[in-house]
């Protein structure tokens, strides 16, 4: 076969230098974010400052540098929360755009689903009547999310089979987060005042307050969750032009669905068990990533949305820390602030594309 | 012919109930089999069947020689490719990625498409005439365009059998007439076998090596065009009261208006058609005569005419069929010269319209 002159190189690689572009641009914004927020806080810091104090964890063994305020407040509170907020974000986002493929439709997500309130009510629940007996690490957080997760997932996957529209299915995914938010608020109630305290703390939704251990297990799961997600990548492209071709093309539709969901349930409870729930990075961050891409391709979205949920949660984490300082806004409000007319911009130019 | 493709006692159907019984087909390399039939009938499920669509009810099939229902899927993408029925809307995929997904069976883990499959992505993109858009946004593509674009993927997935369920919808005549004129193209000259179901009769007719007929879910007929059109005819086969088809001309006719004629065409040559066809339209019951056996007029006016007088060609119109007519004409309000040139052969007709215009009946009066 003759490859010469009918192969049209630059088409094909148009979309590989947008996406190297786009990587390009969101690992910039990262590091810029992550070094202003290493610098700001209560307690400001140069940029020369913090790198001369991570030069100094990294390189010279002397623990004479551990007991300096700065590097306290630099390698216990700022690293561990902004680490946080970046596996976080960037596991929410791709969450997002797992549920999106699985239901071809862009404004799909966990929070408007309700899985993230599912997974809250099953966590809350077992803060208050296990908390006692259990030791609530980290590892046992996600595990009682994901199960929360799943069970509505599985509620909505049943409605979904007799409502059609995505519409109609999102206004049921919105009722059902109402009816876990009212366990969880029932639940509060009968909860001792400690509880309350922790729940509340937590309920809103927070990056703060968090250590390495909350690190280690958001990387532990989220890490090779996104890998898991990345490797589904050629499928879920497959999938896109509907069932009955994913089949011709020889997928098996119910392991492919089944890992489909799993997978996001696991990052969004992730999420929620360790920074409560977040609203709408889900669909926003995938669907500001797929427009600076302009293409839905999931081998090249899923990573650069990675990127950009980690930018996005950097960037609303640093302004709930800032903007009202000392007084902290939960993470929720500023996600919302941002991703809620993202989403409503896109619902509306999806009228105006289906009708024209 | 050997058989490339071959069903035995297959059933099809939803949900374990057999809709078709007993589906014996058989297909060979190369080949065009398209599946004709009204709407409902089951066309549909048969294709969805041999595509692992849905599950069969009974039978077996084979394909290549191997058990089509034991195959996996995975093999069975090698060898299979469809175009469904489904709208398919892919957000944000250009009309190029929606081609290269027809490449998956054949590329890596995560799908990076080698210099072979763009290649052939691109040419691909280029027997469907799509090469122009190819780079715009499947969704703002418009239905025709989507269509190529979808053909083109199935395209890329070299498959051996083609399965398209009604490709030509949304098409238009140009592209319809292209795409089966590829579809033959590729049956000859790769080999390429193709199941598909088709509305348009006349094209399937033309377009086909087997037509294979659906009826109230059962198979009317199978074989080849004009076998299986001798086993039943179009206008049983679709019910069709308002009009008829006619196989000679391949085409559909509307009902021809009924009652006693009032007008009379002397006709010929193909010269009568246009005027049968004014007359029909303004639904005025018309006869014909003299006609010559086969002629293009004979033929038009069997599906138009209410009445028709023809007689044998390559010889002088008889004297009998010359009666006939006057008495015919004679009942009429009007009559027409469809302007038929008079030979050797049909002086009768330059008598019936001697005759017509001494009684005055070429008045014009349906001209």
């Amino acid at each position: 076969m003759n490859h010469g002159e009918k192969n049209n190189p630059i088409s094909y690689r148009g979309g590989l230098r947008r996406f190297a572009l786009v990587m390009l641009l969101l690992t910039a914004l990262l590091l810029i974010m992550l070094t202003v927020n290493l610098m700001v806080g209560s307690v400001g810091m140069s940029a020369s400052r913090v790198l001369s104090l991570i030069w100094e964890r990294l390189f010279s063994s002397s623990s004479g540098a551990l007991e300096l305020g700065d590097a306290t407040i630099l390698f216990s509170i700022r690293m561990p929360r902004m680490l946080l907020a970046c596996v976080l974000g960037g596991a929410l986002s791709v969450s997002g755009f797992l549920l999106q493929a699985f239901f071809r439709n862009p404004i799909a997500g966990p929070f408007v689903l309700g899985i993230s309130s599912g997974a809250k009510m099953v966590v809350g629940i077992t803060m208050i009547f296990l908390a006692k007996k259990l030791i609530l690490s980290p590892g046992s957080l996600i595990a009682a999310a994901f199960i929360g997760s799943l069970l509505v997932t599985a509620l909505v996957l049943l409605f979904s089979q007799k409502v059609r529209s995505m519409e109609l299915l999102l206004v049921v995914g919105i009722m059902v987060g109402y009816i876990c938010s009212a366990v969880t608020d029932v639940t509060i109630t009968f909860a001792s005042e400690q509880d309350i305290v922790n729940l509340k703390y937590w309920s809103m939704g927070s990056f703060s307050g968090k250590g390495w251990e909350q690190v280690k297990a958001a990387a532990l799961v989220c890490l090779p969750a996104v890998t898991a997600s990345f490797l589904l990548s050629k499928p879920m492209g497959a999938y896109a032009l509907g069932e009955g071709y994913a089949r011709s093309m020889g997928i098996g539709l119910k392991p492919f669905r089944l890992a489909l969901i799993l997978l996001s349930s696991l990052l969004s409870a992730c999420v929620t068990a360790l920074a409560g729930p977040i609203s709408f990075v889900g669909i926003a961050v995938p669907h500001i990533t797929r427009t600076l891409l302009k293409s839905s391709r999931p081998a090249l979205v899923i990573p650069a949305a990675f990127l950009a949920g980690a930018v996005f949660c950097l960037g609303c984490d640093l302004i709930a820390r800032t903007v009202f300082a000392p007084t902290e806004l939960n993470i929720s409000t500023v996600t919302s602030v941002f991703g809620a007319p993202v989403v409503i911009l896109m619902m509306l130019s999806r009228r105006r594309g289906s009708e024209g | 012919m050997k058989r490339f493709f071959e069903t035995s006692s297959l059933s099809v159907g939803y949900n374990g109930k057999a809709l078709i019984e007993d589906i014996d087909i058989a297909l060979g390399r190369g080949r065009i089999l398209t599946l004709i039939g009204p709407n409902g009938s089951g066309k549909s499920t048969i294709l969805k069947t041999v595509s692992h669509q849905i599950a069969r009810i009974r039978g077996a099939a084979a394909l290549g020689g191997s058990d089509l229902f034991a195959m996996s899927p995975k093999e069975l993408a090698k060898k299979q490719a469809v175009v469904l029925t489904d709208r398919t809307r892919p957000e944000l995929y250009s009309a190029r990625e929606v081609v290269s997904l027809g490449r998956y069976p054949y590329t890596n883990m995560i799908g990076r498409l080698t210099a072979e499959d763009r290649f052939i992505v691109d040419s691909c993109l280029e027997l469907m005439n799509a090469s122009s858009f190819a780079e715009k946004d499947f969704s703002t593509l418009s239905d025709g365009q989507k269509q190529r674009i979808i053909i083109a993927r199935a395209l890329a997935q070299q498959p051996e059998l083609l399965v398209l369920d009604e490709p030509t919808a949304f098409l238009d005549i140009k592209h319809k007439l292209e795409l089966l004129s590829l579809l033959r193209t590729l049956a000859r000259e790769k080999g390429l076998s193709v199941i598909m179901s088709l509305h348009e009769i006349d094209l399937a007719l033309k377009a086909s090596d087997l037509i294979l007929c659906v009826k109230d879910e059962r198979i009317a007929a199978f074989g080849m065009p004009d076998e299986a059109l001798s086993a039943v005819s179009i206008s049983e086969l679709y019910d069709l009261e308002k009009g008829s088809f006619d196989p000679a001309f391949g085409s559909l006719e509307l009902e021809s208006a009924a009652g006693k004629p009032k007008a009379f065409v002397v006709a010929g040559a193909g010269l009568g058609v246009p005027v049968f066809r004014r007359l029909q339209r303004q639904s005025i019951p018309f006869a014909s005569g003299i006609l010559f056996e086969n002629d293009v007029d004979a033929l038009a006016a069997k599906n138009l005419a209410s009445s028709w007088v023809i007689t044998p060609a390559f010889e002088p119109m008889s004297e009998v069929g010359y009666e006939k007519a006057l008495e015919l004409m004679l009942r009429c309000e009007s009559v027409i010269d469809a302007g038929t040139p008079i030979g050797a052969f049909n002086k009768p007709n330059e008598r019936l319209l001697g005759i017509a215009r001494e009684k005055g009946l070429i008045n014009g009066k349906y001209d």
